[in-house]
């Protein structure tokens, strides 16, 4: 039987020998470097999906010294704990990459913003880069400086401009963009902020060749991809899978034989209901997060949008009106039609109110409200009403 | 004592704004939390209002400005844990005999909730302080709980 889920073994590969790579990539003028990626497709795996070749060449044209490159390591997103078995057994290729980032933009020194849930590693993590540095760095004529920066447990913090602020000491409150961090980042110096996935999959991108690379994946998703598989499932964990698979044949794969709902791309991503498994495609059209989320027919659809309400209600930075009072509101407004205190009709102004959030909010915080709250209230009003 | 752990903390990072986090998150790591006081101490090191430091400490959910044990337990609510969590939760509240949000009378441990840790492959998961235990059942946590009122780690 053909396999549902076409797997790949790349990023987690241990046989990929960095060493070689990069003596072959310093070789490169740093304009081939970019030109290779952008002709990759590599998008940037952290959930936006910016092309990575573009968002380096940005930074490169810029004139402004000293140059940062950060490693979001901040991967707060319900549901995702890709980055986190990456930093785990394949750390010196994300440490490659950002070598390779330094090099081809002209900056000399590298962070890791770690979250603070992954406190733990901060020391081995440390003690990895001395190594590195020591036994594959000091090799190449190229000065570069990698440090680990630890946060503090806040998810908005993964949000790069956020970020970036509390890398300078100051509450993780996203930025007006534009500026964009390749032209004002980390000390209004240009910046490259890519995510831990990126980097690793840099490598990818240059052990096999553009040519190769591009041929993984789907058109608007090329290459590897890593997914995190959780929920009511009997196989939970990270998977490096070619994007493109029908929902049907991934819950085929790895449901429990009594899926209800896939939420896609954690908390601010969607929930496709059983009856569009079929229809759906995870890497066409919209960027798809990493994490996959199944749920059961014993999962009360109410419980789980209140517990992503909830969430986001706690993690907004509260910069934004529409975010900060939005999902309080939301919160409440399904607290109230519950009990009977609004009519069932109220659902729909809240759909408005999303709408409103998704518009007029700074970051993706705010205006991922429309996505999962829609996407519930359409497919499960009942549950939510009753 | 704050007062020297401060000024220890400003030469270890340097007196610039950037340290702030680093430094709060090492106050944390030794006391358990940020007192009033050593907020202010910070501010002065750093020549910063008490305003903006008291601000950047409360934003971060591991920055404690609440009284804390030596230990904080912090059970994931998210998804994947919170459905899976319940019975933990229970187990926890009966041996340290607090709600969540609480301290015990000893001052060794808080139990406090969290959102997703990232080990959603491995729920129930919780951390004390900055170690992480997952696979979480009834069974684990006794075991867990005895070695740190024993100080066995």
């Amino acid at each position: 039987m053909a396999e549902l889920v076409r797997k790949v073994q790349y990023i987690f590969d241990k046989e990929c020998n960095c060493q070689e790579i990069l003596e072959r990539v310093v070789n490169y003028d740093p304009d081939k470097v970019i030109q290779e990626l952008v002709e990759s497709g590599l998008r940037g795996r952290g959930g936006a999906g910016f092309l990575t070749g573009i968002k380096w060449r940005l930074a490169k044209e810029e004139q402004a010294f000293p140059k940062y490159v950060i490693c979001n390591a901040d991967e707060g997103e319900p549901g995702t704990f890709k980055d986190r078995k990456i930093l785990e057994e394949v750390a010196s290729k994300v440490f490659a990459g950002m070598f390779i980032c330094g090099f081809t933009i002209g900056a000399h020194e590298g962070i890791i913003y770690l979250r603070g849930e992954y406190a733990y590693m901060k020391e081995d993590l440390e003690k990895q880069i001395e190594e590195f540095t020591e036994n594959v760095l000091k090799s190449f004529n190229y000065n570069f400086k990698i440090s680990v920066f630890l946060g503090a447990g806040a998810y908005v913090c993964g949000e790069e401009t956020a970020l970036i602020e509390s890398l300078e000491g100051e509450r993780g409150e996203p930025r007006n963009k534009p500026p964009f961090p390749v032209t004002n980042g980390l000390f209004g110096k240009p910046t490259v902020v890519n995510n831990v996935e990126t980097f690793a999959s840099v490598l990818t991108v240059f052990r096999l060749g553009a040519q190769e690379y591009k041929k993984l994946g789907t058109r608007d998703q090329r290459g590897s991809k890593l997914i995190c598989v959780s929920g009511d499932t009997p196989k939970s964990g990270v998977y490096e899978i070619e994007l493109g698979m029908k929902i049907s044949d991934f819950v085929k794969e790895f449901g429990d034989g009594d899926t209800k709902a896939v939420l896609i791309g954690g908390y601010s991503g969607k929930c496709i209901p059983e009856k569009k498994f079929e229809k759906t495609v995870v890497g066409e059209g919209r960027p798809s997060g990493a994490a996959i989320l199944l749920l059961n027919h014993k999962r009360s659809m109410y419980r789980v949008l209140h517990n992503i309400l909830d969430f986001f209600a706690e993690e907004s930075c509260g910069q934004c009106t529409p975010c900060r009072i939005g999902y309080q509101q939301l919160l409440k407004g399904i607290e109230a039609v519950k009990k009977g205190e609004k009519p069932s009709e109220y659902l729909d102004s809240l759909m408005d109110l999303t709408e409103t959030m998704r518009i007029t909010s700074k970051c993706g915080l705010g205006q991922s409200a429309p996505n999962f709250f829609k996407s519930i209230i359409e497919n499960y009003r009942e549950e939510i009403i009753y | 004592m704050t007062q020297t752990l401060v000024e220890h903390l400003v030469e270890k990072y340097g007196k610039k704004r950037s340290s702030l986090l680093p430094i709060l998150e090492e106050i944390v790591r030794r006391e358990s939390y940020l007192t009033p006081q050593a907020m202010v101490e910070v501010a002065r090191a750093l020549e910063l209002s008490n305003a903006e430091v008291y601000g950047v400490a409360t934003f971060y959910s591991f920055l404690d400005t609440q009284p804390r044990g030596k230990y904080k337990i912090r059970i994931c609510k998210s998804l994947t844990c919170g459905v899976k969590n319940r019975e933990v939760l229970k187990e926890l509240k009966k041996l340290l005999m607090i709600e969540i949000g609480g301290t015990t009378l000893d001052r060794k441990f808080s139990l406090l909730m969290t959102n997703c840790i990232g080990q959603c492959d491995h729920a129930p998961a919780m951390m004390i302080n900055e170690k992480v235990y997952t696979d979480l059942t009834p069974e684990k946590i006794r075991e867990i709980i005895k070695m740190y009122k024993q100080e066995k780690l």
